[in-house]
C-alpha cells in the first residue's frame, strides 16, 4: 500500500494499431499535431476567403471561376453580390479568430509542449484531451457546411451582433439555417476550448516532475497556463451567449430582439430583448478571446528569442507578471469594443481607463524584449526571425490601439479600416509570426528533421514586407474615412483611395502566394529534411532533452527532476554556453528564487 | 517494468497523493469555475433583461421546493456514503455504496421532480418563450438539471466500478463525484433565490 501511493500511475497504455496511434489518439503530441493540422486547414481557408475580399474591392465586377458553382444566388456567374461579400468576411473572421488563432499557438503548440516542458507523461486526462479535439474538428465541419447549404453563410460578422443574427432569414440571405450553424459551430468550439483549457490548468498545477516548481516553468508554459485561465472563463461565456442565440432563432424566446421590431416588411414576433445585452456578451468573452489569440505567441516568442540570444530576459519574472496582468486586465476593458454603441458616455470612461492600463504591461514586454536583444549576439535563424518580427509586429500593431482606447477617437475610427488594421496586425500578423516561429523553431522536435533553413528565410522577408504593405496603408485609409465591411465604395470622396486598395490587393496577393513556400517546406522537410539531432538549437528546456520525435511516453522510463531555471544561457564556467534545465550542474543566480 | 494501476481503497494522506489524483482534484475544482462562470453570464443577461418593462412575476409550482429538499438530502446521503468508506477497520468505497445508491436515486427524483414543475409551468400557458421570465425560469433550470444528469452519470460509472469485480476504483473518482454533487445543491441554492426573488 506504501509503495502504491508513491509508483507513478500510467497514463494510458502505449497506443497500438492506425486507428489509436492517428485518428482517437489520447496522446497529447498527436492531439497538438492534429489541433495544428486543422488550424493549417482553417488558415488556407481564410486566406483563400480573404483574397476573394480583396479581388471584389479592386475589381467588383470580376467573375471569380469556381465560386458561382458554390454560391449560385451569392455570387451569381462568380461575381460577388454586397451580401455574399459580407458571408465571406463573416467566415473569414470566424475560421481565423477561432480555428486558427486559438488552435494553433494555444491547442496546438501548448498540447504537444506543455506536459513536456513541465516533465510530465501526458496531459492530466488524455481522454478529455481527445474529446477536446474532436469537439473542435466536428464544430469546424459544421461551420464549413454553412458554405454549401442552398442559403449560404452568415453575413452579420463574426461578431453576429443581434438582432440581424437572432431574427432570422428575413434579415437576409444565410441570415437562416446560416446563422444556426455558425452559433451551434460556435457552441461546440467552447466545449471544446473548455475541456482543453481544464486540461492545461489541472496538468500544470499537479503534473509538474520533481523540481519543477510554478517559477522554474519555461515563459512559454507560463504563457499556456495563462491563456488556459483565461479561456476557461471566457468561453464559459460565450456558451451561454450563443445558447441564448440559438433559443431566439429556434425556440421563439426574445433575449436580444426588441419589441415592434419590422424587419423586411414583416413585423418580427418577438418582445423586450435587447441587442446591447448581446454585445455585452459576446465582448465580455471576445476581448480576453484576442489576449488568449496573443499571450501564447508572447510566450513562445520569448522562449525562442532566449534560445537566439544565447542569454535570459532582463527579467522574465516581470514578463510572467505582465502577462498575468495582462490576464487579469483583459476581463475590465469589454466595453471599449461598444464606445459607439449608445451606452451611457460615462461608462465609456469606465472602460478607457483600464484599456490604457493593459498598453503598461504590454510595454514592459515590449521594453524587456528590446532591452534583452540590446547587445545580444543574436543567432539568425527563421524562427528568430519570425520572433524579430514578431515583436516588430506587436509593437506597429500595439499602438493604433493606444488611439482606439480613447472614446472621443474611437467615435471617429470605429468601424473603418483603422480598427481592421489593428487587429489585423497584432491578430493576423504578429501572432501568426508567433505560430511560424514556433513552427520553425520545434519541427526539428516535432518530426525529427530540420525544415529547409534558405527557404524559411525567403517565406520571411516575403512576408515581412508583405504583411507590411497590406495592413500599414490600413490605418491611413481609416483616417480618411474608408468605412470597412462595404463590398465596394461608390462615395465620391472614396474614390482616390482605389489605387491604395489596388496596391493592399496586389500585395496580398504576392504575400498569400509566398505562403505556399511554407507549406511546401513544411511537407517537404516532413519526409525528406535532413536529420535533426536531439537538440539543434542547444536549448535549455526539457523537451530538448528527449529523443526527436519523443516516444509516446515523453522520458521513456526516466521521471525528469530539474534543478534550476530554464534559461541558463551564457553561464561562466559550465561545458558550452547552456545547462539544460535537468542538468545537475550548479548554476550561479537564476531567477526561479 | 510493467504498468501499475494504483488502487486507493481509502484516501491516502494529501501530500503522498500521485500527481494524477491531485489533478483530478483541481480538475473538478476549475469545472466548477467555468460552471459558475456560465450561470453568472445567465444571470446577468437576466439582470440586463430586467431592465426592460413586461416583467410578470411567476410563483414557482411548489413541489420546486420537495426537490429542493430531496437535492440537499442527497448531499446529506453522499457525505454518509464517504463516512461508511473512510471509517472502520476495513475502510472501502463498497461500504458507502447503499447511501451512494440512494443519493442516486434522490438525484432522479430531483429531475423527474423538475420534470413535473415544467408541466405545471405548461399547464399555466407558462412555456419557454411566453414571457421573459417565463424563459428565463426554463433556462435556468433546465440548464441546472442537465449538469445534475452529468453528476448523476458520474455516480452511475462511480456504482458501476465499485461493483464490478475488477478491484477499487480510484479514491478521486468518489471525491470527484461528491465534490461536483455538492456544488450541484449549491448551485440550486442560488438558483431558487434567483427564481423566488427575481423572476
Amino acid at each position: 500500500m506504501e509503495d502504491a501511493a508513491v509508483q507513478p500511475v500510467q497514463v494510458h497504455a502505449p497506443p497500438e494499431g492506425f486507428i489509436r496511434k492517428f485518428v482517437f489518439s489520447l496522446d497529447h503530441k498527436m492531439i497538438g499535431k492534429q489541433y495544428y493540422g486543422l488550424a493549417l486547414m482553417a488558415v488556407f481557408m481564410g486566406m483563400v476567403l480573404s483574397w476573394f475580399m480583396r479581388f471584389h474591392l479592386v475589381w467588383p465586377d470580376a467573375k471569380i471561376p469556381g465560386l458561382g458553382a458554390i454560391a449560385p444566388t451569392g455570387a451569381p456567374g462568380g461575381v460577388i453580390t454586397p451580401e455574399y461579400y459580407l458571408s465571406l468576411l463573416t467566415m473569414h473572421g470566424t475560421l481565423m479568430v477561432f480555428f486558427v488563432l486559438t488552435n494553433a499557438p494555444f491547442a496546438g503548440f501548448g498540447n504537444y509542449f506543455l506536459p513536456i516542458q513541465i516533465g510530465a507523461e501526458d496531459m492530466a486526462f488524455p481522454r478529455f484531451n481527445m474529446m477536446s479535439f474532436w469537439t473542435t474538428l466536428v464544430a469546424f465541419i459544421v461551420l464549413v457546411s454553412a458554405f454549401f447549404i442552398p442559403d449560404g453563410p452568415p453575413i452579420s460578422g463574426w461578431t453576429a451582433y443581434a438582432p440581424l443574427s437572432a431574427v432570422g432569414k428575413d434579415a437576409g440571405p444565410g441570415l437562416g439555417w446560416g446563422q444556426n450553424l455558425w452559433a451551434m459551430s460556435i457552441a461546440l468550439f467552447c466545449v471544446g476550448q473548455l475541456l482543453g483549457s481544464l486540461n492545461f490548468i489541472a496538468t500544470t498545477l499537479d503534473l509538474r516532475a520533481k523540481g519543477m516548481t510554478l517559477m522554474r516553468m519555461p515563459i512559454c508554459t507560463w504563457a499556456w497556463f495563462i491563456t488556459s485561465c483565461i479561456g476557461l472563463l471566457a468561453f464559459a461565456v460565450l456558451l451561454p451567449a450563443c445558447l441564448l442565440l440559438l433559443l431566439d432563432r429556434m425556440a421563439g424566446t426574445s433575449f436580444f430582439i426588441p419589441s415592434g421590431l419590422v424587419v423586411s416588411d414583416r413585423l418580427q414576433n418577438h418582445a423586450g430583448g435587447s441587442p446591447l445585452l448581446w454585445q455585452h456578451l459576446f465582448w465580455f468573452f471576445g476581448h480576453p478571446e484576442v489576449y488568449i489569440a496573443i499571450l501564447p505567441a508572447v510566450g513562445i516568442v520569448s522562449h525562442v528569442l532566449i534560445t537566439s540570444m544565447r542569454k535570459p530576459l532582463l527579467s522574465a519574472k516581470v514578463m510572467i507578471y505582465s502577462m498575468m496582468s495582462i490576464g487579469f486586465l483583459s476581463w475590465m476593458v469589454w466595453g471599449h469594443h461598444m464606445f459607439v454603441s449608445g451606452m451611457n458616455p460615462f461608462s465609456s470612461l469606465l472602460f478607457s481607463f483600464p484599456t490604457l492600463t493593459i498598453t503598461i504591461p504590454a510595454t514592459i514586454i515590449t521594453l524587456i524584449w528590446l532591452g534583452s536583444l540590446f547587445g545580444a549576439n543574436i543567432q539568425i535563424n527563421s524562427a528568430s526571425l519570425f520572433a524579430l518580427g514578431f515583436v516588430s509586429m506587436f509593437v506597429s500593431g500595439g499602438v493604433s490601439g493606444f488611439f482606439l482606447a480613447q472614446p472621443s477617437i474611437d467615435i471617429y475610427l470605429h468601424a473603418t479600416y483603422f480598427v481592421v488594421g489593428h487587429f489585423h496586425m497584432v491578430m493576423g500578423v504578429a501572432a501568426i509570426f508567433g505560430i511560424l516561429s514556433g513552427t520553425y523553431f520545434w519541427f526539428p522536435k516535432m518530426s525529427g528533421r530540420m525544415m529547409n533553413e534558405t527557404l524559411g528565410q525567403i517565406h520571411f522577408w516575403i512576408t515581412f514586407v508583405g504583411t507590411y504593405c497590406i495592413f500599414m496603408p490600413f490605418h491611413y485609409l481609416g483616417l480618411v474615412g474608408n468605412v470597412r465591411r462595404y463590398s465596394s465604395f461608390v462615395d465620391d470622396f472614396m474614390a482616390p483611395l482605389m489605387p491604395v486598395h489596388k496596391f493592399i490587393s496586389i500585395a496580398a496577393f504576392i504575400t498569400g502566394a509566398a505562403q505556399l513556400i511554407f507549406l511546401y517546406n513544411l511537407i517537404h522537410s516532413r519526409f525528406r529534411g535532413k536529420i535533426a539531432p536531439e537538440n539543434p538549437w542547444n536549448a535549455t528546456s526539457l523537451e530538448w532533452s528527449i529523443p526527436s520525435p519523443p516516444p509516446w511516453n515523453n522520458f521513456g522510463d526516466k521521471h525528469p527532476v530539474v534543478f534550476h531555471d530554464p534559461y541558463q544561457y551564457g553561464v561562466k564556467g559550465s561545458k558550452g554556453d547552456f545547462v539544460m534545465q535537468d542538468s545537475p550542474e550548479q548554476v550561479v543566480g537564476g531567477w526561479d528564487k | 517494468m510493467a504498468s501499475t494501476v494504483v488502487q486507493h481503497a481509502a484516501p491516502p494522506p494529501l501530500a503522498e497523493r500521485h500527481g494524477r489524483e491531485r489533478a483530478t482534484r483541481s480538475g473538478i475544482w476549475v469545472a466548477i469555475f467555468a460552471i459558475t462562470m456560465s450561470f453568472a453570464a445567465f444571470t446577468s443577461a437576466l439582470m440586463v433583461r430586467q431592465g426592460s418593462g413586461d416583467w410578470k412575476h411567476i410563483v414557482p409550482p411548489p413541489v420546486i421546493y420537495l426537490n429542493t429538499v430531496a437535492l440537499l438530502i442527497s448531499s446529506i446521503t453522499l457525505e454518509r456514503a464517504r463516512n461508511r468508506a473512510t471509517s472502520g477497520s476495513r475502510p472501502q468505497l463498497r461500504n458507502g455504496l447503499p447511501w451512494i445508491v440512494v443519493t442516486f436515486v434522490l438525484g432522479l427524483f430531483f429531475v423527474l421532480g423538475q420534470y413535473l414543475v415544467w408541466r405545471q409551468l405548461a399547464a399555466q400557458g407558462l412555456y419557454l418563450a411566453t414571457t421573459s421570465n417565463s424563459s428565463f425560469f426554463y433556462v435556468f433550470t433546465v440548464m441546472h438539471a442537465l449538469h445534475l444528469l452529468g453528476g448523476i452519470v458520474a455516480l452511475t460509472y462511480l456504482i458501476a466500478q465499485i461493483t464490478s469485480r475488477q478491484g477499487q476504483p480510484r479514491w478521486s473518482l468518489f471525491d470527484g463525484a461528491a465534490t461536483y454533487w455538492h456544488f450541484m445543491g449549491v448551485l440550486w441554492l442560488y438558483l431558487l433565490f434567483v427564481i423566488s426573488t427575481r423572476l
